[in-house]
């Protein structure tokens, strides 16, 4: 049968193009007879309705793929999230994952961090360096990248309220490094429309928050333009007990909120909307989360398409990072969790995910051991170089199931979004509560049918066992806390505090006006003014969120 | 539980963690067994804590963190309560807590601790223990 044209036309242009540029990773991809794996398998007889809702990959709606080569071209980013105790500590384990063969980094800060506030704050007690590293100032950010190149490696930073100053402080690094701002790589999570209703990580009120969200997209437009500016996330949504097609409504009804803000602060669709970068959860459903991948990749490309105009193909695209699902992981039998971890990790890659994070075996009892942290990179090593899932691209298109999952998925998601649009908005939403009641009805029910035994969690409500043995931990000694706090106090002797004060003061001022926040920010950074200092400033102006309970 | 008894629980999340997915969990099946049940809402001080717990005139207090701050914070709460005069509210917690951290924290006032995969029934039960000891004193 003769090809069809728009195979022909894809084949010819995109894929052409893509391969020229980036060659794929071997030259023929072949079985273990020998025999070639094709690159993309279509349906025999290609119709309008294949044409219009899954395309080819590279290729609007983007169903079957961001990139025209997908995982045969490059593999995803093996990025591993971790981060804990002080910047030294953190560092070591980020050169030991280096080591490994992870390929990008992944920062976890402390809550304090998180939050906005110093080590030394009356409200760090006891959360220092406890889930992340605790980062006070410039000088912290100079040993956590201690001999780690920032133009060869790219970072990922788990920071939203405060995205701000962190990124300030990691593009001082690198242009203490010789790294021109051009040429840092990385993504900053900055999504605050998620942390009211799942996260918890808020300091100011939406509209400040989503100015300090506008002000990075244009200051990285200009500045580092190799920069993902925000990372739109469904992870936390889910883990906080929604269901799939919520993950997916709510996060996009919030990038559309951030697209929205953006306009019309006065910034140009097509330069911003390239650098909106996205991060989904993958839970132990393999179908329904390798179609609920497909299906937002779809809906966020009609959206940025129908609804807003965009023109180039980039901000179309909905490029995404995955973590495998924490809540799933059960503190019992832990090795069972290694083959959840693979099962979500599964679904992440045969879903065309850019990036991924899996958890380890350990961390229903505390942060993961470097061996169970090893076991979950070799996870989606065996996944990349045994496997051979990333053969060939998007395999399960034209399941029966599979597609009509992917379209109810966006059908059921879009009418939320929908919903959401017709409350009034986002911020509206979640200030009455809608959405946070959305996913705690659906966690609650989640969690009965778990209680009356409806859904078996192996090893929690069926096949249980006594377990003797009690799996090794890692602790973060509570000495942290204060030498955290003693290293502050010297960065505090030994800066130029009457001009820490004098940037600090002008900071206030231009929070007060319109300007843009982020060229005052880096300047007090650079001084060594802290995070704490800085978000103070910040809080004074701004005023503080609450959560209503 | 009696019929003519309507106990009365606050659930708080001290500390700086957000994960609240199994406070509200908790919060509701304790309303639905019965209870009457006052959530604080996440990022609350100890000492917010005990006050609450003190105006909504509560029988007993559960806390929840999966941020490995437990031990600073569960104990603080017991404190805080003694402070704010109601050292006789039994305080019960939950969360991501190693096994060899329970003891201590028992030692240091907290009725109760329960880990991931405890079956809600039980934690029914020893909420409705610790109020009952309490009003019987």
């Amino acid at each position: 049968m003769a090809k069809h044209p728009k195979l022909a036309e894809w084949e010819e242009n995109e894929l052409a193009k893509s391969l020229s540029r980036f060659p794929e990773r071997k030259a023929k991809f072949t079985n273990h007879g020998g025999d070639e794996i094709p690159r993309l398998a279509t349906p025999e007889t290609i119709d309008e309705h294949y044409l219009d809702n899954l395309g080819f990959p590279g290729q609007y709606p983007y169903t079957r793929g961001v990139q025209p080569t997908m995982h045969r071209g490059r593999l995803w980013t093996m990025r591993q999230y971790a981060g804990f105790s002080s910047a030294a500590e953190s560092n070591k384990r980020y050169r030991y994952l280096l080591d490994q063969g992870t390929t990008g980094l992944s920062v976890a800060f402390d809550l304090p961090t998180q939050i906005g506030y110093d080590s030394d704050d009356q409200m760090s007690i006891g959360e220092v360096g406890k889930v992340g590293v605790a980062i006070d100032s410039l000088a912290d950010m100079e040993t956590l990248f201690d001999q780690i190149p920032l133009d060869k490696v790219s970072t990922s930073m788990t920071i939203n309220s405060p995205a701000a100053v962190l990124l300030a402080m990691y593009v001082a690094v690198g242009e203490k490094q010789g790294v021109a701002p051009k040429d840092i790589q990385g993504t900053i999570q900055n999504d605050i429309l998620k942390e009211y209703v799942a996260r918890g990580t808020y300091i100011f009120p939406p509209k400040p928050s989503l100015r300090l969200i506008t002000n990075i997209f244009q200051w990285c437009g200009q500045n580092t333009p190799a920069f993902n500016t925000i990372s739109i996330s469904g992870y936390h949504i889910r883990e906080a007990g929604s269901t799939a097609a919520q993950e997916v409504a709510f996060t996009l009804a919030n990038g559309c909120t951030y697209v929205q803000t953006a306009l019309d602060a006065g910034l140009e669709l097509d330069v911003f909307a390239r650098r909106l970068a996205f991060f989904f959860n993958a839970s132990s459903d393999l179908l329904e989360e390798v179609a609920k991948f497909r299906a937002a990749r779809r809906l966020w490309a009609r959206l940025m398409k129908e609804r807003f105009g965009a023109k180039n193909k980039a901000s179309l695209m909905l490029r995404f990072h995955t973590q495998t699902a924490g809540n799933t992981l059960t503190a019992q039998q832990i090795d069972n969790n290694i083959v959840r971890v693979t099962i979500q990790a599964l679904a992440a890659v045969l879903g065309g995910t850019q990036s991924l994070h899996t958890n380890s075996k350990d961390e229903a009892h505390s942060l993961p051991t470097e061996e169970s942290v090893r076991t979950a990179l070799r996870t989606q090593q065996v996944l990349a170089h045994e496997s051979g899932v990333v053969d060939t691209i998007d395999p399960l298109a034209g399941s029966y199931y599979i597609e009509s999952l992917t379209d109810k998925i966006e059908r059921d998601a879009l009418a939320l979004i929908d919903k959401i649009e017709e409350s009034g908005g986002v911020v509206k939403c979640i200030e009455d509560g809608f959405i946070q009641r959305q996913i705690e009805n659906a966690a609650y029910q989640y969690q009965m049918e778990i209680e009356r035994g409806e859904r078996i969690i192996v090893g929690v409500n069926k096949f249980q066992i006594q377990e003797e043995k009690k799996p090794p931990l890692l602790r973060v000694a509570p000495e942290v806390e204060e030498s955290q706090i003693a290293k502050l106090t010297e960065v505090k002797n030994n800066r130029n505090n009457e001009q820490v004060a004098s940037l600090l003061a002008r900071l206030e001022t231009a929070a007060q006006g319109d300007d843009n926040l982020m060229p005052f920010i880096y300047d007090c950074v650079k001084e060594y003014a802290t995070l704490g200092e800085i978000c103070n400033v910040l809080r004074k102006v701004f005023g503080e969120y609450k959560d209503r309970g | 539980m009696g019929s003519t008894q309507k106990y009365r629980v606050l659930i708080g999340k001290p500390g700086l963690d957000g994960h609240d997915r199994g406070a509200k969990f908790i919060a509701r099946a304790l309303r639905d067994a019965g209870f009457e049940v006052v959530y604080t809402g996440i990022r609350r001080s100890p000492e917010e804590i005990a006050a609450a717990a003190v105006q909504e005139d509560v029988d007993a207090v559960g806390l929840s963190s999966l941020s490995g701050a437990h031990m600073r914070l569960f104990p603080a709460v017991v404190e805080a309560l003694a402070h704010a005069g109601a050292p006789e509210i039994p305080v019960l917690g939950g969360g991501v807590i190693p096994e060899e951290d329970i003891v201590a924290l028992k030692a240091a006032g907290i009725v109760e601790i329960f880990t991931p995969g405890t079956p809600i029934d039980t934690i029914i039960s020893a909420y409705r223990d610790a109020c009952e000891k309490k009003s019987t004193g």
